[in-house]
């Protein structure tokens, strides 16, 4: 057994290199180690500096949410303020997000939504992959063992309005059973990426391309719109809710959303 | 196992010490220091008991490593009443009767502390939703509020 903790950088790609299990905020990690669980090879990454820095559109794969909250792109903020709790937020990081690759991660539709790409670098180099590369499966990603998280890197211009939005069960410290991202650029260019309704977070071009015609908030084509998303995501029936529901909610909210964004861009 | 050097302020006392990479701040704080003030409960971070503020900031204690307090301050419930004199916010929670059985009673101080902290005068719902991650089982999240607000009031008061 082996508990790493490392200051800088090449000390927690060596720990990768030799097999260790990557612990950031611990806020997904360590539930499972006070439940019992006793990875034997573990190296701890708060110490990290390298992995807290932000610089334009790079996030530090270590920067917390709580951080995000406040200085984060718009939609990807408002999906900060709804994770947990401030205790949860104040540990948790963007990094461990992408990194347990839950259906249900709050940051995952954002990323999606602007087609972000995920930076990883072990001791052999470092590599980009985007999105829909990255995330593979429910809590699987294309990531290899010897590779770090070091940042998600955002496109140089993003889309002026983006919303966040996710549904579940009680208002408080909840994970989604909808999550949706719907962002819109001046040309009219929209994107819907969703999350907790398919294996990974997931974009609906059909309802996108439908969207870009669309500039009235008042638009009897947002049914066509709704009916789209829920036609285009792949739920499953689980504890948290039914495939119907999600169905139905995946296209209420991003109904909802693309009608904030039209909103906004008519005042 | 590996112990690692952790330099670290608790409750305002400097303190070096050799920990065991796995352990976790709040063993650290009840076993090592003796500061059983601070309470472990779900261990799954949904409960908040053992709430301490790591350079001002809320985090759960039982998923927080030790060694990575290195470098910055704590500060737990016993760090909260200063000079023998209970802080505002816990005199407030006596006022008002905020607490019954008094186990989730430290992690909701610590979580009005580093609210008022941030917001001085916070609304209703800005004290509800800033405590979410916090239980009562005895239910007395309504006298909780009514404290909270109040010990904002006392607080803007005694300020010069
Ligand atoms: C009470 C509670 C409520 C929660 N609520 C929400 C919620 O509302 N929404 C939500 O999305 N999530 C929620 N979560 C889950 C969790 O808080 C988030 O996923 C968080 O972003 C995880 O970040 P972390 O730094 O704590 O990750 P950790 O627990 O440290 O790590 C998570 C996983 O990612 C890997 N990892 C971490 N960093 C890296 C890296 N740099 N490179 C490679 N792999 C890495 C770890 O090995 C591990 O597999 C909640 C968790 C709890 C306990």
């Amino acid at each position: 057994m082996d508990f790493v903790v490392a200051t800088d950088l090449e000390e927690a790609l060596d720990a990768l290199g030799r097999g260790a299990l990557p612990l950031a905020g611990g806020t997904d990690l360590m539930v499972g180690v006070n439940a019992g669980q006793r990875p034997d090879n573990v190296v701890a990454l708060r110490r990290v500096r390298e992995l807290r820095q932000r610089n334009g559109q790079r996030i530090g794969a270590g920067v917390t949410w709580r951080v995000i909250e406040d200085e984060g792109p718009r939609a990807l903020a408002q999906a900060a303020r709804t994770v947990g709790s401030p205790q949860i937020r104040n540990a948790g990081t963007l990094g461990g997000n992408v990194g347990t690759a839950s259906p249900a991660g709050d940051g995952l539709p954002f990323l999606a939504a602007v087609d972000a790409e995920i930076e990883l670098t072990s001791r052999e180099g470092v590599r980009t992959l985007r999105w829909d590369e990255f995330f593979t499966g429910v809590k699987e990603t294309a990531r290899r063992t010897d590779e770090l998280i070091t940042a998600v890197v955002l496109p140089a211009a993003l889309p002026g309005r983006q919303e966040f939005a996710k549904i579940g069960v009680r208002n408080a410290m909840v994970i989604a059973t909808v999550a949706c991202v719907v962002t819109r650029a001046d040309d009219g260019t929209t994107t819907v990426a969703l999350g907790s309704v398919a294996p990974t977070p997931i974009r609906i071009p059909e309802a996108e391309e439908l969207a870009k015609t669309l500039s009235d908030p008042g638009s009897a084509a947002l049914d066509e719109f709704q009916h789209l998303v829920a036609a285009g995501v792949r739920p499953i029936t689980d504890h948290r809710s039914t495939e119907e529901y999600r169905r139905h909610g995946a296209g209420v909210l991003a109904r909802r959303l693309l009608t904030r964004c039209l909103r906004e861009g008519a005042a | 196992m590996n112990p690692v050097g952790v330099v670290t302020q608790v409750n305002g006392r400097e303190i070096a010490r050799s920990v065991p990479a796995r352990m976790t701040l709040v063993e650290f704080l009840r076993d090592e220091l003796g500061l059983t003030g601070t309470k472990v409960s779900c261990e799954l971070q949904v409960c908040g008991v053992c709430t301490v503020l790591v350079d001002r900031k809320p985090v759960s204690s039982c998923a927080f490593l030790a060694v990575d307090i290195d470098g910055r301050e704590v500060t737990t419930i016993e760090g909260v009443a200063s000079d023998g004199k209970l802080h505002p916010i816990q005199q407030a929670f006596i006022d008002h009767f905020a607490l019954q059985c008094g186990f989730c009673t430290p992690g909701f101080v610590m979580m009005a502390v580093a609210l008022l902290e941030e917001v001085p005068q916070p609304t209703p719902e800005q004290v509800v939703s800033y405590l979410e991650g916090n239980i009562c089982r005895c239910t007395g999240y309504r006298s909780i509020l009514e404290a909270v607000l109040d010990a904002a009031d006392r607080l803007e008061r005694a300020s010069p």
